[in-house]
């Protein structure tokens, strides 16, 4: 089990005139129906999370769901109105300035949606400018920046600036400049929703590659459910400022908790997203099969094998060993069991 | 008795008028002139103090302003210097960097024997300048006027005047823009700071020659100070726009990667602020060279001084060669920092050293080559008088032709305009009780924003009646009025035709362009020339000033209306002349109400202004507070003008605003 590196609990965010005094008056927790009687806006509301070392982490919700705002918040860009939140042991909300400032230097990097580069610096100035700000000099910063240019595939672009990149170009450097320092917790806000679909594919593409090669621990927040299920390890489903539910993609989608995480879980094409594992049953003591199977395959890859074969086919794990059978009535079970 | 019938009838008759109005269907907005019509109505029986208030009990606001002005004047500090004191050895720091560029630029600094730039340098140094900010043809253009300049014999004026611009300008940015910058880091500042803008942004020019005159004296440097304090509004305004303008992502990428608060300031937020500070120092360069005449009413010598100087003494032929000069000189300066605001970084070519620097090798070139010239002939340092060429006889040929041909006329609407038209409506003007005036602003504030807005508007019209000069603003605003029904006259069809194709746009873009670099004061020359004196030429002036802002703001809103709009009246079967009255015109009225509103605004400066070519109004008494450096008395006739606007402003404005909303085009 991954230690969490980042633990927020119980934090709100209300935006408003007095909201600290306002959350006093109530106990601490006021609902729904006071918060917004008086005028106050409930963006984030009692909000529990932990982020695991290495892993990705995604954030999902309609626009106006809370999500920057708690991210926001974890990054202390802005203030929560109350909760905790501890990043490696250290209490951020009691952290000084100076000292948020050393963390964000040196421990945290953060990708915009509408990348945020400075337009009067060039690509490889953009890249080096959190460097910069932290007093390295010129020759050992340039030099960091062009690796990290390289590394998201913008060598040559150096000398250009970015009014003259398309957007996925721009989000390259956007990302490139998170990276420079080496950060250990990559929080990225919605990088990809501001670019046409096919770039998108192939920015997400990108980001799973250097997540392979960084392992970073990230927060990731998209209003993309395919998007979420495509990159996350584990998925938040937020909704007017409170944390629905959160698990893998699988676990949304077979135990839905609320009715509206099964109304965003509804449409997600199953079949490409669930296992062999999640549809097979215990082999009876020497039953016929009929070919064989991996567990962590998806359906959709073994549908057409398992919808011909005769007798229940064989699966077996990474190892080759039997784990259990399935056959075409089980496969259409899983795949359209939310229909029952 | 004879007036209580009057009166009753009169009651009765506005009542009925009253309820009829309420009865039909549509009068709504009508509304707000029900008290209006009433006050008039009952103007028989209002007190005199209603209609004009006396000036044997108008608040003495000049008096409080002078006892502050005088005690602030000679407060001793620390029992050893005076207030004055202070601000003249702030004026005298200003002294050493205009005589420098002075020097630099025309005189040289005999003392020490080093001689001026040689003209032939500044004239290739502008056109570098030109090339690398825009191409060859602001190089000919920038080249051109300063080599225009040496020939035409008006070296050392435009030198004054263009080192007065150079000292004036960063000075005047620099401050405007530490303003901005506090106003945006601290709110309560900006809350105390924005209403001081707007009145300083709305006072007349003359309004800071006074004080300056009181503190500081008559002098070349007083003209500087009074220059720089005048450009400081717009840079400020700038700034604060741009700094708020800059997305709060940028500034939390700027969190993110760790900046201090500094570094915040200086590598990010002024950066990305940029074009709009960039527009800023166009407005300031402008701004400045706009007081260039007028701050020679304080000892501001150049251009401006000798232009002054022929007008009063009525040689219009060299008024005009000058007009000529501060005309290049302003359209020069305009479109160079125009340019520089529109300059996005470029990349670099790479390559050998003149490759990747061409405009440095280029100036480090035009340097030595003048160098050289100017050893080889004095031509190329200076041109001597003999080697320069007057055009003042061809101006004054020019000037004597047009009034000859044109007298009758002139003549004609010199005299029957002014009688059958420009007087009934002036006593039209001064009939009005200010309690009036002041109900229908107040009933049109409150109908648009309620109670605040209400107040605000009254209350200016309230104090310019408490000051006693209410006849004098009359008689301002009748001017401005009838300015304006001429400019909405010329205005909008002009406007309208303009906004039909691309090329028509893009050639009345220009012409306004070209006509709002002039300095205000170049629009006398010609109105002098026709009219002499008097309010027809004060209004030609007006006219002639403030025609810009209706067809630009016509133009930008015929052609703001979304193409869809039209493609769906189009398809409904509209003929253009349909289109244009029923969905173009009703969609682009909110944004021509804005071009009234700054018509209103340019005509107000222009008319005072005009105060020196003789008018009855508020520009006449200003002049008067001048000649007698009243500081109170100037500043308090700047606040009438001033308010004037600021109410008319502020109701156009909001009206402008929430019809813009309801048509879903905010
Ligand atoms: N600075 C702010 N002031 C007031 N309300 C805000 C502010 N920022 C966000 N909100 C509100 O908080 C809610 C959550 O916003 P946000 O976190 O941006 O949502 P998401 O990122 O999921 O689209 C929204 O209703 C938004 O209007
Ligand atoms: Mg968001």
């Amino acid at each position: 089990m991954a230690e969490p590196i980042l633990t927020c609990s119980s934090v709100w965010k209300l935006f408003g005139p007095k909201p600290r005094s306002f959350m006093g008056r109530h106990g601490g927790a006021p609902d729904l129906a006071a918060i917004l009687e008086e005028g106050y806006i409930p963006a984030v509301r009692d909000a529990s999370l932990d982020v695991n070392a290495g892993e990705i982490l995604v954030i999902m919700g309609l626009s106006g769901s809370g999500k920057s705002t708690l991210l926001r918040c974890l990054a202390r860009l802005i203030e929560p109105t109350a909760g905790a939140i501890v990043f490696e042991g250290q209490d951020l909300l009691k952290a000084s300035n100076r000292e948020l400032t050393q963390l964000r230097r040196h421990k945290m990097g953060m990708v915009f949606q509408h990348f945020a580069l400075l337009p009067h610096r060039t690509v490889l100035q953009n890249v080096a400018f959190p460097l910069e700000v932290q007093g390295i000099d010129r020759r050992t910063r340039e030099n960091r920046a062009r690796e990290m240019i390289q590394l998201v595939g913008l060598e040559g672009r150096e000398r250009y600036y970015p009014r003259e990149l398309s957007g996925g170009q721009q989000q390259r450097v956007g990302i490139a400049r998170s990276l420079a320092v080496g950060p250990e917790l990559w929080f990225l806000d919605e990088p990809f929703s501001a670019l046409d679909p096919l770039i998108r594919r192939e920015m997400q593409n990108e980001f799973l590659r250097l997540q392979n090669m960084l392992q970073k621990t990230i927060l990731f927040i998209t209003h993309d459910f395919d998007e979420a299920i495509r990159l996350a390890d584990r998925i938040i489903i937020m909704k007017d400022g409170i944390i629905e539910q959160s698990g893998t993609a699988t676990e949304l989608i077979e135990n839905p908790e609320t009715d509206y995480v099964r109304e965003f879980t509804k449409d997600v094409a199953r079949d490409r997203l669930l296992s062999v594992a999640t549809a097979m049953r215990p082999a009876a003591a020497g039953e016929a099969t009929h070919g064989e199977v991996r567990a962590d395959s998806t359906l959709a890859d073994v549908a057409p094998q398992v919808i011909e074969a005769e007798r229940p086919v064989a699966v077996v794990d990474e190892k080759g060993e039997l784990v259990g059978v399935v056959d075409r009535f089980r496969l259409v079970d899983a795949m359209y069991s939310d229909r029952s | 008795m004879a007036s209580e019938r009057t009166l009753g009838a009169s009651i009765g008759g506005t009542v009925a008028a009253t309820r009829r109005l309420v009865r039909t269907p549509g009068a709504g907005p009508l509304l707000v002139l029900v008290p209006f019509v009433v006050l008039l109505a009952l103007k028989p029986i209002l007190p005199a103090a209603g209609i004009v208030w006396p000036a044997t009990i108008a608040v003495p606001f000049i008096d409080w302003i002078n006892v502050v002005v005088d005690a602030f004047r000679k407060h001793e500090i620390f029992g050893a210097f005076t207030v004055k004191d202070v601000t003249r050895a702030i004026a005298y720091g200003i002294e050493w960097p205009l005589d420098i560029m002075e020097g630099l630029l025309a005189g040289g600094f005999k003392s020490i024997g080093i001689p001026a730039i040689p003209w032939v340098m500044i004239a290739g140094l502008a056109a570098v300048f030109g090339w690398w900010l825009k191409g060859w043809r602001l190089a000919l253009l920038a080249g051109g006027c300063i080599v225009y300049f040496a020939i035409f014999d008006k070296w050392s004026l435009s030198m004054v005047t263009l080192s007065l611009v150079l000292v004036a300008a960063p000075i005047a940015g620099a401050v405007g823009v530490a303003l901005g910058v506090v106003a945006v880091k601290w709110p309560p500042f900006e809350r105390a700071l924005r209403p001081i803008l707007n009145v300083m942004q709305s006072l007349p020019h003359f309004s800071y020659l006074i004080p300056v005159a009181v503190f500081i004296g008559v002098s070349h440097r007083a003209g500087a100070i009074a220059t720089i304090l005048f450009a400081i509004p717009p840079m400020t305004r700038l700034t604060i726009l741009g700094l708020k303008g800059v997305a709060e992502e940028v500034r939390e990428a700027g969190r993110m990667a760790g900046c201090t608060h500094w570094q915040m300031l200086f590598k990010v937020e002024i950066p990305a602020a940029r074009d709009s500070l960039m527009l800023g120092v166009n407005q300031v360069i402008m701004q400045c060279l706009a007081m260039v005449v007028i701050a020679s009413f304080v000892g501001a010598r150049g251009l401006g001084q000798d232009l002054l100087l022929r007008l009063q003494s009525l040689r219009l032929g060299q008024a005009l060669e000058n007009g000529v000069a501060v005309v290049l000189m302003a359209v020069m300066l305009d479109r160079l920092s125009r340019a520089l605001s529109e300059k996005q970084p470029e990349r670099r070519p790479e390559g050998p050293f003149w490759r990747v620097h061409p405009y440095l090798v280029a100036g480090a070139a035009v340097i030595a080559a003048s160098i050289v010239a100017s050893q080889l002939t004095p031509y190329a340092q200076t041109l001597p008088r003999s080697a320069t060429i007057t055009t003042a006889p061809f101006w004054d040929e020019v000037v004597r032709v047009i009034t000859t041909t044109l007298y009758d006329p002139l003549e004609f609407i010199r005299g029957d305009l002014l009688v059958h038209v420009l007087i009934p409506l002036r006593t039209g003007f001064q009939w009005m009780p200010w309690i009036a005036v002041a109900a229908l602003v107040g009933t049109i504030g409150w109908r648009l924003a309620g109670p605040r807005l209400a107040a605000t508007a009254a209350g200016f019209v309230c104090f310019i009646a408490l000051t006693g000069f209410w006849e004098r603003a009359s008689i301002t605003a009748y001017m401005v009025f009838f300015a304006l029904l001429v400019c909405l006259l010329v205005g909008l069809p002009l406007g309208i035709w303009a906004s039909r194709t691309a090329r028509r746009t893009r050639f009345v873009q220009l012409l306004c362009d070209t006509f709002q670099t002039f300095p205000s004061f170049i629009y006398l020359i010609p109105v002098i020339m026709l009219f002499q004196v008097g309010d027809v030429a004060a209004i030609s002036a007006v006219v002639l000033y403030a025609w810009i802002p209706i067809v630009r703001y016509t133009v930008f809103g015929l052609r703001g209306v979304p193409a869809e709009t039209i493609e769906a009246a189009v398809t409904a079967g509209c003929t253009p002349r349909q289109i244009l009255w029923k969905v173009r015109m009703p969609l682009a009225f909110p944004e021509i109400m804005l071009g009234v509103n700054q018509t209103i605004m340019f005509g107000l400066f222009m008319v005072i202004l005009a105060g020196f070519i003789g008018t009855k109004d508020l520009g006449q008494e200003i002049f008067r507070a001048l000649t007698f450096a009243d500081a109170g008395k100037g500043l308090v006739i700047g606040l009438c003008v001033a308010f004037i606007g600021l109410a008319v402003d502020g109701l156009v404005t909001e009206w402008s605003t929430q019809r813009r909303r309801q048509l879903g085009l905010a």
